[in-house]
């Protein structure tokens, strides 16, 4: 364990655009220096399949595939000595999920690096689990070589008090499907910015979510798809639902249409859910484009009430309120979770949704 | 035997201009085994009367009484209503995005009658409703209402009441958007519930073609939020030729 080498890139203040919906006093201090990084790495795998390697590598072998303008994804390349390195072998088709689960250290503040590879024509699922508390700064990265297929799910299973920071981004070559599910539904401030870039045609791109968040809790999705190559495709979706009413989500969906990227095919859609009257949920999509040459572009985002017509509905069927209400929530969800084919996973997040719920009236 | 019995019902909406009063002194017995069918201009309130019945919110009670064998119908929540024998077939059912058919229907009949159904026997008789009203078995799988037809919304109504077997059932121009064919189905589907359950019905409609397959014993017109008129199925014929210009005020 090595502590944290300080540098002089900025603290961000608040006022910044990526930093204005982010309470930074939460943050625990990891944007600002106030904490100490440890690295160390803690995700832990189950078994590991043939097909697939995972290491831990010295971070100079493996230096970051990308550029990163995040502070906190910059302090953790400057913390952190070692890689977390998962490979899926060229051609290799991993049937059962690779599951990576995170084993807490209470207290310290830890700062990670992840790489996957998935190799020329290989397919896998990875999930990493998330639970317990803890405050965590995390650079994942993810390339995905020609003709590869790569399923990414991401589960923030936190606890109550926990801190998470971290970058999910996708460099996605040709003819690659990298499907991507985050799954958000505890922590005190959670806030992910899952990224996309490609560089081939071919490429293509899903992003699912789903966050509910309850009483003081701040959970933040920031989307980034860049498209500077011709003829790749992206789709987002990300769903939330808010119960109490100091929860806050935000969502923020930056597409980027460069001038190179003609024949892109993109849509993006947010909807959020609010249960409470105070609840509030920030929803920006922002789509720019540099080229008129595309198949398609669009976007969508809804925040509404609960629909007191369907409650009636079921209601007037016999089916009391609180049980009604689960239906609908659990209805909402349901086009995102019923496709992370897990279906422990799925009952798992869906009843703590449904107890979350019966703590608050509606 | 069961008694529906409404009095002096008087129920309010608001409005941006304030309280608007659609219901105006309502009194009407419906019976176990009986047929009322109610006949009105569009906006007479007929499906007022039928939601303040089954406890919409949208509608304010400002007098008057619901009574179920004489228990207050208007002091149960929604779902009591549906608990003590109540169904409203809606003039207009409701989307419930990503909740299927199969589901909701097990929920439903669980709550309604207490505990939940044997799955082996379950499964059975879903599909010989659904195969007695034409539906096609897929219709199981697919969302509440989302992206039905006018028609096969109705014919999923009648399902629902088929399983749930309630007392008094309300079809709120259930008759709408159906085809012959599925008129005719959708009539057998009300008729096996009436003989099976001694149900009791009240019968909203503009037209007299469903009354040839559910023959009503009382004919109601409904015209300025009441009853102003009321008779035998001759009534119906009546209708049709003359219309309404005779109830209804200037
Ligand atoms: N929120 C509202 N504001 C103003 N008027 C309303 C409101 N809700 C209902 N009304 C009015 O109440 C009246 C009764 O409506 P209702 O739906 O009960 O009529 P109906 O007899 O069922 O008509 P139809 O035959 O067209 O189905 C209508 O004139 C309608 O416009
Ligand atoms: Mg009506």
């Amino acid at each position: 364990m090595s502590l944290a080498t300080t540098t002089n890139y900025l603290t961000p203040t608040g006022r910044e655009e990526p930093w204005r919906f982010t309470p930074l006093n939460r943050l625990a201090g990891l944007q600002d220096q106030a904490v100490e990084l440890h690295d160390r790495i803690s995700l832990e795998p189950a078994d590991i399949p043939f097909g697939v390697s995972i290491t831990v590598e010295d971070a100079a072998s493996f230096p970051p595939l990308s550029e990163s303008e995040d502070q906190v994804v910059q302090r953790v390349r400057e913390s952190a000595s070692k890689v977390l390195v998962i490979s899926i072998a060229k051609d290799a088709e991993i049937g059962t999920p690779i599951i990576l689960t995170r084993k807490v250290l209470e207290m310290a503040a830890e700062a990670s690096r992840v790489q996957i590879n998935a190799g020329l024509h290989s397919r896998a699922t990875i999930v990493i689990s998330n639970a317990g508390d803890g405050v965590f700064a995390e650079d994942i990265e993810l390339n995905l070589e020609p003709g590869s297929n790569l399923r990414f799910i991401t589960l923030q299973e936190w606890s109550t008090k926990a801190v998470h920071v971290a970058r999910h981004h996708a460099i996605i070559a040709k003819d690659a499907t990298f499907t991507s599910y985050v799954v958000t539904v505890g922590g005190s401030l959670v806030r992910l910015l899952p990224t996309v870039e490609y560089t081939g045609p071919g490429a293509s791109a899903e992003l699912f979510g789903l966050y509910f968040a309850t009483d003081g809790q701040h959970l933040e999705h920031r989307v980034h798809v860049e498209h500077g190559v011709p003829g790749a495709k992206s789709r987002v979706n990300y769903k939330g639902a808010l119960n109490g009413d100091s929860a806050r989500t935000v969502w923020i969906g930056d597409v980027f249409i460069k001038a190179a990227a003609q024949g892109t095919d993109t849509y993006e859609l947010n909807r959020n859910l609010l249960l409470s009257d105070g609840a509030r949920a920030d929803s920006v999509p922002n789509l720019e484009i540099e080229t008129g040459d595309i198949v398609g572009a669009g976007h969508a985002s809804t925040t509404g009430r609960f629909d007191d017509e369907q409650l009636f509905y079921l209601m007037s069927r016999g089916i009391p309120s609180e049980e009604a209400r689960r239906l609908v929530i659990r209805g909402f969800f349901s086009e995102i979770v019923s496709k992370l084919a897990l279906p422990e996973v799925e009952e798992r997040i869906m009843s703590r949704i449904d107890n979350e719920l019966a703590t608050v009236r509606i | 035997m069961s008694t529906l019995e409404i009095k002096g019902l008087h129920v309010s909406v608001v409005t941006e201009e304030g309280s608007k009063e659609i219901l105006r002194g309502v009194d009407l017995t419906i019976k176990s085994g009986e047929v009322h069918a109610i006949m009105g201009p569009n906006g007479s309130g007929k499906s007022t009367l039928a939601y303040s019945i089954a406890g919409h919110p949208k509608y304010t009670i400002t007098s008057g009484s619901v009574t179920l064998d004489g228990a207050d119908v208007l002091a149960m929540t929604v779902d009591e209503r549906a608990k003590a024998g109540l169904f409203l077939a809606m003039q207009y059912p409701v989307e419930v995005p990503g909740v299927s058919v199969s589901n909701f229907l097990r929920t439903a009949v669980t709550a309604i009658r207490g505990e939940a159904p044997k799955v082996r026997t379950w499964v059975g008789e879903v599909k010989e409703a659904m195969s007695v009203l034409s539906m096609d078995p897929a219709f199981a799988e697919r969302n509440v209402n989302e992206g039905f037809s006018g028609g096969e919304k109705k014919r999923h109504e009648i399902l629902q009441m088929e399983l749930l077997k309630p007392k008094i059932a309300i079809l709120d121009e259930t008759d709408s958007g159906l085809d012959v064919d599925a008129l005719r189905i959708v009539s057998e589907g009300v008729n096996r519930v009436k003989e099976n359950q001694d149900l009791g019905i009240m019968l909203i409609t503009h037209y007299t073609r469903i009354l040839r397959y559910i023959k009503p014993d009382f004919v109601h017109v409904f015209a300025g939020g009441r009853i102003v008129e009321e008779g035998g199925p001759e009534l119906a014929t009546k209708l049709e030729e003359n219309g309404y210009a005779e109830y209804v005020t200037a």
